[in-house]
């Protein structure tokens, strides 16, 4: 379980991230959190692994402090997975995928076993394991990215928009194989993008934030559509445009669902 | 060319001297302006004035520098010692500048993910800001060494024989043949030691050499 406590955070300079946030995140579920770009969303990300530290306030993982713990143990503890993969250039794949245990001190031939497995199970062909992270694909190296954050089979897995680069067809697969990655694994993952609907798409709960971190509104997806807060989430989430205003028309003695301008997007089983 | 081959013995000879006394600065001062231009990449203040100060040092003259140097370390007038020392600070006074160039070439990026992997400082700094730093650090040391090879040629002066012999001699002989035969030879040594570079560093950095590279 991660919990953020009253956290803040104004960077040196003056710009305020964050003015006060409180969330509880509980285990073996996924957290979206969700905002246009300046709502402190990848600020907050980063205070999990104390890549950012908050200026005001507390997070704690399993009710410790993260301030308590050494920076560079716990980032070991937690994976990370970040917009254009952030792989090392200078690496192999497979290296890649094995430095978070060769950091950990797992000797090199158990971490290139290890690593070569977790390339299996983000669907990489072992081939690729050779090359240098510039021979792949953007779609590819993203999959690397999710391989090395997951080949320490941490507790909790941190991603920083690590779709937002890929275009849209690789982004739909993307999503569609964490989606069956976290059905298997169950891990406490923390996810920020600016797209509700891979908000929708990946979280168990939903939060969307407005500026300085404030948050709109937390909840399933379900709840968030069922009752929205406010204006800025019904627009936020479209349900001021009619997308997601759908009825049900009977079509040949089908019930087809329609979206307010009669646009059909599906049928009821 | 007849002189040449009369005389390859001794050429040869003198070659070998002045690639020692060219290579060991060129690596010590590697070596040394790495972690200067690191601090000076990192070090946002004082950072510009490290490299500024490098310069200047690269402004003192050669002829004074190597008379003095003894007295300071001690070391006989004639010692070798005293040419790659010099050498050493001006190998220095350079490659800090691209040293910290380089550093400051790696990603943000990058440096940003191998912190959120858990490397340490210390860690990052060697297993990936210093070789993702090498392109531009190759290209200081192949700076450096043209440059240090040419420079090496005064160490006649103060009794350290080397290619440079050819000119010092040529002209108390009033010979040109061997003046033009110690140019030439300095020139190859300089392509030859560039050469090497150039290999250590297609070794040392396989990932820049890969086909199929996007």
């Amino acid at each position: 379980m991660i919990e953020y406590r009253s956290v803040a955070k104004t960077f040196p300079g003056g710009a305020e991230a964050v003015r006060d946030f409180s969330l509880v995140l509980p285990s073996r579920t996924t957290t979206v959190l969700v905002g246009s770009s300046g709502c402190g969303k990848t600020t907050l990300l980063r205070m999990v692994n104390r890549m950012v530290d908050p200026s005001r306030g507390q997070v704690l993982i399993d009710d410790v402090d993260v301030a308590t713990r050494n920076p560079v143990e716990l980032r070991r503890s937690i994976g990370y997975v970040m917009q254009h993969a952030g792989l090392l250039p200078h690496r192999t794949v497979v290296d890649n995928v094995a430095t978070p245990l060769r950091l950990g001190g797992v000797a090199r031939r158990e971490a290139r076993t290890r690593a070569l497995e977790a390339l299996e199970r983000v669907g990489l062909d072992p081939v690729l394991a050779r090359r240098y992270p510039t021979q792949l694909s953007g779609g590819q190296q993203q999959r690397v990215g999710v391989a090395r954050g997951l080949v320490a089979d941490p507790n909790i897995l941190l991603m920083d928009e690590p779709f937002g680069a890929v275009d849209p067809i690789v982004r739909a697969e993307l999503q569609h194989e964490l989606v069956r990655l976290q059905h298997d694994l169950g891990k406490t993952i923390v996810f920020v993008t600016h797209d509700i609907e891979e908000a929708f798409l990946l979280g168990d709960q939903v939060v969307i934030l407005k500026k300085g971190g404030e948050v709109a509104q937390v909840g399933s997806p379900a709840e968030i559509l069922a009752s929205p807060a406010d204006d800025f989430v019904r627009s936020f989430v479209g349900l001021d445009r009619g997308r997601r205003t759908l009825r049900i028309e009977e079509v040949d003695g089908r019930q087809v669902v329609v979206d307010a301008d009669g646009r059909a997007t599906g049928v009821l089983a | 060319m007849r002189w040449f081959l009369d005389n390859w013995t001794d050429i040869r000879g003198l070659a070998w001297r002045h690639l020692w006394l060219s290579i060991v600065p060129v690596v010590l001062g590697f070596v040394l302006a790495v972690p200067i231009g690191y601090v000076a990449h990192r070090w946002r203040l004082g950072g510009s004035a490290l490299v500024s100060i490098a310069s200047v040092v690269y402004t003192i003259p050669s002829l004074p520098l190597l008379v003095i140097l003894p007295s300071l370390l001690g070391t006989t007038f004639l010692d070798p010692t005293n040419v790659i020392v010099v050498l050493t600070i001006y190998a220095v006074a350079v490659m800090v500048r691209s040293a910290a160039d380089g550093f400051g070439s790696v990603s943000e990026a990058v440096v940003d993910a191998a912190r959120a992997s858990g490397y340490s400082a210390w860690q990052r700094a060697v297993q990936v800001e210093l070789p993702l730093a090498g392109p531009v650090l190759l290209a200081g040391v192949r700076v450096v060494s043209v440059s240090t090879v040419s420079l090496a040629t005064i160490s006649p002066l103060i009794g350290v024989s080397n290619l440079g012999s050819l000119f010092t001699d040529g002209f108390q002989r009033s010979f040109a043949t061997e003046i033009v035969i110690g140019i030439v030879c300095v020139v190859v040594l300089a392509l030859l030691l560039d050469l090497l570079w150039v290999l250590l560093g297609r070794v040392a950095m396989p990932w820049l050499s890969v086909r199929g590279a996007r």
